[in-house]
Formats: structure tokens, C-alpha cells, sequence
């Protein structure tokens, strides 16, 4: 298999002005002729499905919540970035770039990445028509601050609350579309499967959550838009019912897995505090800008943070990294804050976090002001931990966040399927081997309103507009291969429940293919996910019928998919000798504990075949060009 | 902690429901409400009876996925929280904690505590937004707005969906959550040119679904988690009342 990102000819800044011209287009009485699934309805789904309906084409969309307004999108917090130089500090389209492909090690596609910096300018003014209200200055322009990685401010923001507003303008936007009759919307449905004709994606199979009534729905096109899969760690800041099925199936089906070992981890979360502990809530990056992070200098150090004086703490990003400060790159805080915990001078009972600090910020403006910048964070960390940040320091420790794995896409954003796509999160286009912070809101959006629909139109100009009938074998094939998962998941009756593997799961995740992974490790990993995968199938116990709302089975579904997809990661970690961004291979690091990249010989996408159940996946390469962009080591002192 | 749960149990939305009485041991005080329930769904599984089915999603406190009625609170007894990020310090050794769903004629019960809020979206569907397609807008620098109105519009912005409001009043009234939205755009330049047609489309849908009417007794707001204010009522009706004296719509 030849992996062609289709990247088009000449300049990097006119691609995409030349792309769009090249590309077919579908004439506006024809687009109704179309069918598109998209299938999620966070930032990228939500933009995709209102847009596309906008333009003319039937939409279906799907989501597994109540209501498109709950996808996890609403959870960001801190921003989008936009490349607007509104700030008259330097910015551009080419810094923008330029900050992301080294924010992302250099495991990122250079024309997709000039593409989302171009188009994050159209992004801002597409949202504040729609009435999204972002935070503005008294004279009434709107307001910037500044995010980890970057040395400008770019980033636009809604109080702490930026993907709520963002992801509530795409709802509206949806919502028009919907009373318009444009887009129909299946909540409380999740897709388990695609379908296939004549080697092309048209259509899904789904399960109505409520019901569980098994169905198909065809189309011209697929769109997935589902988000990310972090939840394979069980602890992670995403929601709970964050997966991978979607991806994972169609995988399965043909389309190639990119870089699935790239997890971003974040590194400002509420510590793990018990057992208990179902998921875990992060703190934005934002906070970075006035908060300061630092240890005690001692090990061993217990006393409480007011009694232990200046210049017996390490403030050690402002000592390592004078530039960037607190502000480095999300890997490279987690990095550090690990570090300092290892080295046994980690705060708090568990020992495993590191202080954030408001003081000098509330002394040097005020409380009033920090207030006013992170209020509902503020309120958020004590309603968790019952302690008051305004009075001591918060207590924080890297997280699984983002991956920045996914469905290998195209230029065009589709997949190894012809007419499947796969847009924002789950693909894993443009963010290389780590995000920087308010890039996953922009490509999010990016793809949904400014990519997506030029590209798709180029695919479905040159297939027929006939229909294929739900009635066709292809479809029913599908359904019967769905029934007879669950079916399969019903009758095992074992006595160990979902979470437990779950919970099993995500442990040997984080031990050994999280923070830091080594060979040793991975390899142990894999013969345990192996394991775990042949016991759930053996053990697991789900009650209930399919024909109800059956939560743990619905949870079952998704736990098995992750058991594939975690050996797959660690397939992945295995195979890149080297460290870049969120994968930290601990043989491949530089005397001071940076990350050790090998661009010689691993410069590439890899993307991974599906072969078959417990056979090895074979790999295939996408060869990264940087003819813009000079590889150097990632350097933020 | 010991806690005792009576909890509303019911299949579906046909079926009758009932209270069924839970004994939950060892809960932590560092637990979220939400974990507390999880782990009385892990005890039911092994001991081979249906867990409890709730909705919940980002426990973070912003998707409004979260209800329950806890003691007979909307969210429960802290004001200003949703029920994922209610914590169990919040209750003493030997509570006894009674569950419920969100009770209201909009919301049919779909089983145990999970309700169908879709009702919420149709308001929304009639008018909340700003008929504005993709591209061919103006920069955003092009239209200031005054950082108190940008503030105003977003505090009326933030409210998560959640239905909590219907929930706490006596009339099922939706008007909390519908003139969150209305005053948002009211407020905003990019929503002005819709204003008259909006409210006059959401107020009737609201109709339509069957909520009732506010009686100003305030439940709404401060069973509220994210504090919407009652503000956004008086707004909504000054602006229904102005646009069905100037309505070009008869």
C-alpha cells in the first residue's frame, strides 16, 4: 500500500488557495442528490454537519449523548489560537506555523499545518458572528492572552470556558441546519460499524442507545468526528464516555491507524487522590500565564507550602527554561513534574503533584483580577479538593489529555477508505507528536467549517449520486455482524465486571506505555494486554438484554475495542526508537533529560494495517518532507 | 462513610417505578457524588442485580449531561454545583440519601434516574442562534463590543443545559434556559437583526412542549448550577412583549 497525502504542488502559502481552486465542485442542484454521514458532533462534527447542510447536502449526524450541545468539546477551557496579530506582537500566519510543527517535534505534516494556521484566522470571525462571546477589552476589541509554547499572544478565549462557547456556536449552528430540515440528529446513537460497497465507506450501523434497535443509514460519504481515545488509560480528563469505537471499527475495515502511541499528557490536572477515582479533571494551561510551578528544593521536604521559605523552593521552569518559563510546552512541563517527583520531592499526601502558585500574582494585581481571569477554575479546584486556591497553592500532575494519534487522513482529511473521513481529534493529522495548547479547538473548526466541505465536494463530484439501499447485503451483512457482538458480550456472564478490565487496562497503560515507556516494559505490557483481552471474553459480566438502555453494555462494546487498540499503542511505542513530544522512550533522551529524536530514521507517519484478530499489524510509512521548516532539537530555554 | 440510598428505580418509560433502598460502606469523603454512585453500580453488578442507569458524561461540570434529585434538590444540597462535582464531604456517616430523576411532563423518564431532555434542543432549534452561513463574514474587530455587554452576553451564555431549572419549579417552566439564550443574543449586536422573530419562535415552542409558565417564585435560579440569573426572565419577557407590539410576523 502506497500512502499518498495527496499534499499539493507548489508554494507552501498557496496550497491551499490552489488546492481549492483545483478541486471539482458539486453544482448547488446536485448537492441535495448527497448523502453525508458525520458521525460525533463535538467542534469538528458539530462545523462539518452545519456546513455541509448549509451548502445543500442531506446530513445525518450522531452522537451517543442526549443532545450534540454535551460533546467534550465543551469541556476545553482555556482557547483557540489565531494567528490575527491583533496584539501588534509579531505574529503571523508563518509563526503560527512554524510554533506548531516544533510544538509538534516535527512529526507533522508541513502543508496541513500551514493550512490550520491559515485558516484560524477565518475561524475567529466565523464564531464572533455566530455570537460566541469572547472576552474583550474595554474599548470593545477582543481580548488575547498568551498559551504554553508560544512566545505571542494568539489565543482568544471565553473566561475558562472557550469550548463551551465554541462548541455551543457550532450547536447553533447545527441547530438552524436541523430546523431547516438540512441535517437529521440521532442522539443517544452509536455507530458499531462501517459499511462497505464496492470498496468505498456508504454508510454505518448503528445502536440506538434507548432501544437498542440495530440500524443502518447509507450515504454518499462518512465523516468521523468522535474525538479522541484516552480513556484506554481509564483514568484521563476526557468524558466518560469518550471512545474509540468508531475509529477502531473502521479501522478494522481497511482504514490505517497513524501514531497511535502519541498521547499528550497535561501537565496541569487535580492529582489523583484514591482508588476511587473515575476520571481526572484538568486545570487549564491558561492558568500557566500567572501561576508559578515549583517543589521544595529538599527531599523529603513535608512542611506546608506558606511555611517553607523562597529560597527553599525550586521554581525549576523558570530555572530551566528562562525564556519559556512556565509557559513551556505541555511534554515538557509533565516532563519536569515528573522528574521532581521522582526525585522524591513531589508535595501533598501522595507525593505525586507539584505546586501551582497564585501568590505573587494576587499580590502584584490583585485578587479581584486573578479572579476575574480564572474565577470558575478557582472554584472548580476547591469544589474537588475542598482546599482554597486563592490561600495556598494548587496542587497539581500531568494527565492523559489529547491523542494526537488517529485515522491516517490525506491532505483531503480522508482516510485509506475511499469516501471515509475523519476530522479533528481522531485523525491524527496536525498536531505531530505533541499539541500545543488552543490548537485542538482550531482544528477542530478548521476542518469542520474551512476543510471538510471543499474537500468532500471534490470526492462526491466524481461518484454517482445513486443511491445504495439499506436493503443492499453489504448493509445487512454489517447488521448481522453487530448483533452477534453483542449477543457474544450478553451470553458471556463471567464474574468480573467492565470496569475492572478497565481499570486493568489503563493501569498497564499508564505504567508502561504512558509518561515514559521503555523497550522492556512495552514488550511486558503487550503479552499482559493480550491477557487481559482473552480473560474479558472469557470473564466479563454484563446483565440486561440489548433491547434496553443498557449502560454496561454499552460500555462493554468500548472497553473491548480499547483491549485491541492498547496493544496497538504499545505495537507503536515499540517500533519509534526514539523520543519526541507526548512518547518519551527513557533509552532515547540527551544528558539533561530531553527528549532524543532520531529524524534520520524516524521522521515518519506510521501507520499501522489492521491483519486480523491477535496478528501482528503491519506497518507502512509516510515519509515526512520539511522543506520549510529546519529540523533542529526542540529547544524552549 | 455508610450511607443508605433510596433510589428511583423504573425499566422504562411504560413501566411503574418505585424506590428500592441501597446500603452503600466504606465511601470516601474525597469522592464525587457520581463515584459514590459507581461504586454501588459495582456491588449491584457482582451481586447480579441491573445497576442503576444515570446520565453523566465530562464530570467536569460543564456538559449539563449530569441531573438527579438528591434529597429533593435539583443537584443536591451545595448551591452552584452539578451533581458530578457535588463530593461526598458534603454528607455525614449514616445519611440516609433519597435519588430521583427530574421530574417534569417534558422529560419522560427513559429508566431509573435517565430523562429525555430533547425538548430542551427543539426550543433551541426554533430561533437560538444567528442565521449566519460559513464564511463571508467580517472580521471579528469589525463590530466592538463594550466588555460589560460582552460579559453580560457571556454570563447569560454559560448556562450547560441541564434542565435543572424545569426540574426545581412547580410549573415544569423552561423559561430559566430559554432566556439564557434569548439575552445572549439579545444583547450582542450579530443577534439584533432576529431578536423579534426569536423570542416569539422560542416562547412558542416552549408552549408546544408542554412547559409551563414562570410564576416568579425564583426555584429556577437558585437550584441553578452555573447561576443564571432571573435577569435573563425579566429580559426575555420585555423583549416578547416588545416584539409582539411591533412584530412584522401577525
Amino acid at each position: 500500500m502506497i500512502l499518498d497525502s495527496k499534499i499539493p504542488e507548489g508554494p507552501l502559502a498557496e496550497k491551499w488557495d490552489k488546492h481549492k481552486f483545483n478541486v471539482k465542485l458539486v453544482n448547488p442542484a446536485n448537492k441535495r442528490k448527497y448523502d453525508v454521514i458525520v458521525v460525533g458532533t463535538g467542534l469538528a462534527g458539530a462545523s462539518a454537519a452545519a456546513t455541509l447542510g448549509e451548502l445543500g447536502y442531506n446530513v445525518k449526524a450522531f452522537c451517543y449523548q442526549d443532545s450534540p450541545r454535551r460533546a467534550h468539546s465543551i469541556a476545553a477551557q482555556g482557547g483557540i489560537n489565531a494567528a490575527k496579530n491583533y496584539q501588534n506582537d509579531g505574529d503571523s500566519v508563518y509563526r503560527l506555523f512554524y510554533d506548531t510543527i516544533k510544538g509538534g517535534d516535527y512529526r507533522a505534516r508541513e502543508a496541513n499545518v500551514y493550512r490550520l494556521a491559515q485558516v484560524s484566522v477565518n475561524i475567529i470571525d466565523q464564531c464572533v458572528a455566530q455570537g460566541v462571546p469572547f472576552a474583550r477589552e474595554y474599548g470593545g476589541l477582543l481580548a488575547n492572552r498568551s498559551f504554553g509554547g508560544a512566545q505571542v499572544s494568539r489565543t482568544f478565549y471565553a473566561r475558562g470556558q472557550t469550548g463551551q462557547q465554541l462548541l455551543l456556536g457550532a450547536y447553533s449552528a447545527l441547530n438552524r441546519q436541523i430546523a431547516y430540515g438540512k441535517v437529521k440528529m440521532y442522539p443517544r446513537t452509536e455507530m458499531l460499524d462501517l459499511v462497505m460497497v464496492d470498496g468505498k465507506a456508504r454508510g454505518i450501523v448503528t445502536r440506538n442507545l434507548v432501544t437498542g434497535e440495530i440500524e443502518s443509514h447509507s450515504a454518499h460519504a462518512v465523516i468521523l468526528a468522535t474525538g479522541g481515545y484516552g480513556n484506554v488509560f481509564f483514568l484521563s480528563t476526557n468524558a466518560m464516555g469518550s471512545n474509540t469505537t468508531a475509529i477502531w471499527r473502521a479501522h478494522k475495515k481497511g482504514a490505517l491507524f497513524a501514531n497511535p502511541c502519541f498521547t499528550q499528557i497535561h501537565p496541569t490536572c487535580i492529582p489523583v487522590s484514591g482508588g476511587h477515582q473515575s476520571k481526572l479533571t484538568l486545570m487549564s494551561e491558561s492558568l500557566r500565564n500567572d501561576g508559578r510551578v515549583w517543589v521544595p528544593k529538599a527531599v523529603g521536604d513535608n512542611r506546608i507550602a506558606s511555611d517553607i521559605p523562597e529560597d527553599e523552593r525550586d521554581y525549576f521552569l523558570e530555572r530551566k527554561y528562562p525564556s519559556f518559563g512556565n509557559l513551556v510546552p505541555r511534554d515538557v512541563a509533565s516532563r519536569n513534574a515528573k522528574l521532581a517527583c521522582d526525585e522524591g520531592r513531589g508535595v501533598g499526601t501522595t507525593k505525586l503533584a507539584v505546586y501551582l502558585d497564585f501568590a505573587d500574582a494576587i499580590k502584584r494585581e490583585g485578587l479581584n483580577a486573578i479572579s476575574q481571569k480564572y474565577g470558575n477554575l478557582f472554584e472548580m479546584y476547591e469544589k474537588i479538593t475542598g482546599e482554597n486556591p486563592y490561600e495556598q497553592p494548587m496542587r497539581i500532575y500531568p494527565a492523559v489529555h489529547y491523542t494526537m494519534g488517529g485515522l491516517w487522513v490525506d491532505y483531503n482529511l480522508m482516510t485509506t477508505i475511499p469516501g471515509l473521513y475523519a476530522t479533528g481529534e481522531c485523525n491524527f493529522s496536525d498536531h505531530g507528536a505533541n499539541r500545543l495548547g488552543a490548537s485542538a479547538l482550531m482544528q477542530g473548526l478548521a476542518d469542520g467549517y474551512f476543510v471538510i466541505p471543499y474537500t468532500i465536494g471534490d470526492y462526491l463530484a466524481q461518484n454517482p449520486t445513486a443511491r445504495v439501499e439499506t436493503s443492499h447485503p453489504a448493509f445487512k451483512e454489517a447488521e448481522q455482524a453487530v448483533r452477534a457482538d453483542v449477543d457474544r458480550l450478553l451470553s458471556i456472564n463471567g464474574s468480573r465486571t467492565v470496569d475492572d478490565f478497565h481499570k486493568a487496562l489503563g493501569l498497564l497503560m499508564w505504567d508502561y506505555c504512558g509518561m515514559a515507556r521503555n523497550a522492556e516494559g512495552l514488550q511486558y505490557a503487550k503479552q499482559e494486554i493480550r491477557k487481559l483481552r482473552e480473560d474479558f471474553w472469557k470473564d466479563v459480566k454484563i446483565l440486561g438484554t440489548n433491547e434496553e438502555l443498557n449502560v454496561t453494555l454499552e460500555k462493554a462494546g468500548r472497553v473491548a475495542d480499547f483491549l485491541e487498540l492498547g496493544e496497538l499503542m504499545v505495537d507503536d511505542a515499540l517500533n519509534r526508537n526514539e523520543s519526541c513530544g507526548g512518547h518519551f522512550r527513557e533509552e532515547y533522551q540527551t544528558p539533561e533529560n530531553e527528549a532524543l529524536r532520531d529524524d534520520e530514521n524516524y521522521a515518519y507517519v506510521a501507520a499501522w494495517e489492521y491483519t486480523g484478530p491477535n496478528q501482528q499489524p503491519v506497518l507502512h510509512k509516510e515519509d515526512l518532507k520539511f522543506e520549510n521548516v529546519k529540523l533542529t532539537q526542540r529547544s524552549y530555554k | 462513610m455508610n450511607l443508605t440510598l433510596k433510589v428511583w428505580r423504573q425499566r422504562n418509560s411504560q413501566a411503574a417505578g418505585k424506590l428500592e433502598t441501597y446500603q452503600v460502606k466504606d465511601i470516601s469523603p474525597e469522592m464525587s457524588f457520581l463515584e459514590m454512585m459507581d461504586v454501588l453500580n459495582e456491588d449491584l453488578l457482582r451481586s447480579g442485580v441491573d445497576p442503576i442507569a444515570f446520565d453523566h458524561d465530562c464530570r467536569e461540570g460543564i456538559c449539563g449531561m449530569c441531573s438527579l434529585y438528591i434529597n429533593g434538590r435539583a443537584h443536591g444540597p451545595e448551591r452552584g454545583t452539578t451533581t458530578c462535582q457535588l463530593h461526598m464531604r458534603k454528607f455525614s456517616d449514616g445519611d440516609t440519601i433519597t435519588i430521583e430523576p427530574w421530574r417534569a411532563g417534558p422529560f419522560p423518564i427513559l429508566k431509573d434516574l435517565c430523562v429525555d431532555r430533547s425538548a430542551l434542543d427543539r426550543i433551541q432549534q426554533a430561533g437560538g442562534y444567528v442565521s449566519i452561513n460559513t464564511g463571508g463574514v467580517p472580521d471579528a474587530n469589525e463590530i466592538p463590543i463594550p466588555k460589560l455587554i460582552a460579559d453580560k452576553a457571556f454570563d447569560a451564555a454559560t448556562c450547560i443545559g441541564c434542565g435543572a431549572c424545569v426540574a426545581a419549579c412547580k410549573n415544569s417552566s423552561a423559561m430559566l434556559f430559554t432566556s439564557a439564550k434569548i439575552s445572549q443574543l439579545a444583547m450582542l449586536p450579530q443577534g439584533k437583526v432576529e431578536r423579534k422573530t426569536r423570542v416569539e419562535n422560542m416562547v412558542a415552542q416552549m408552549d408546544i412542549e408542554g412547559f409551563g409558565a414562570c410564576s416568579n417564585i425564583g426555584a429556577c435560579a437558585a437550584e441553578c448550577p452555573v447561576g443564571i440569573s432571573l435577569e435573563n426572565i425579566a429580559m426575555m419577557n420585555r423583549e416578547y412583549i416588545s416584539a409582539k407590539f411591533t412584530s412584522e410576523n401577525v
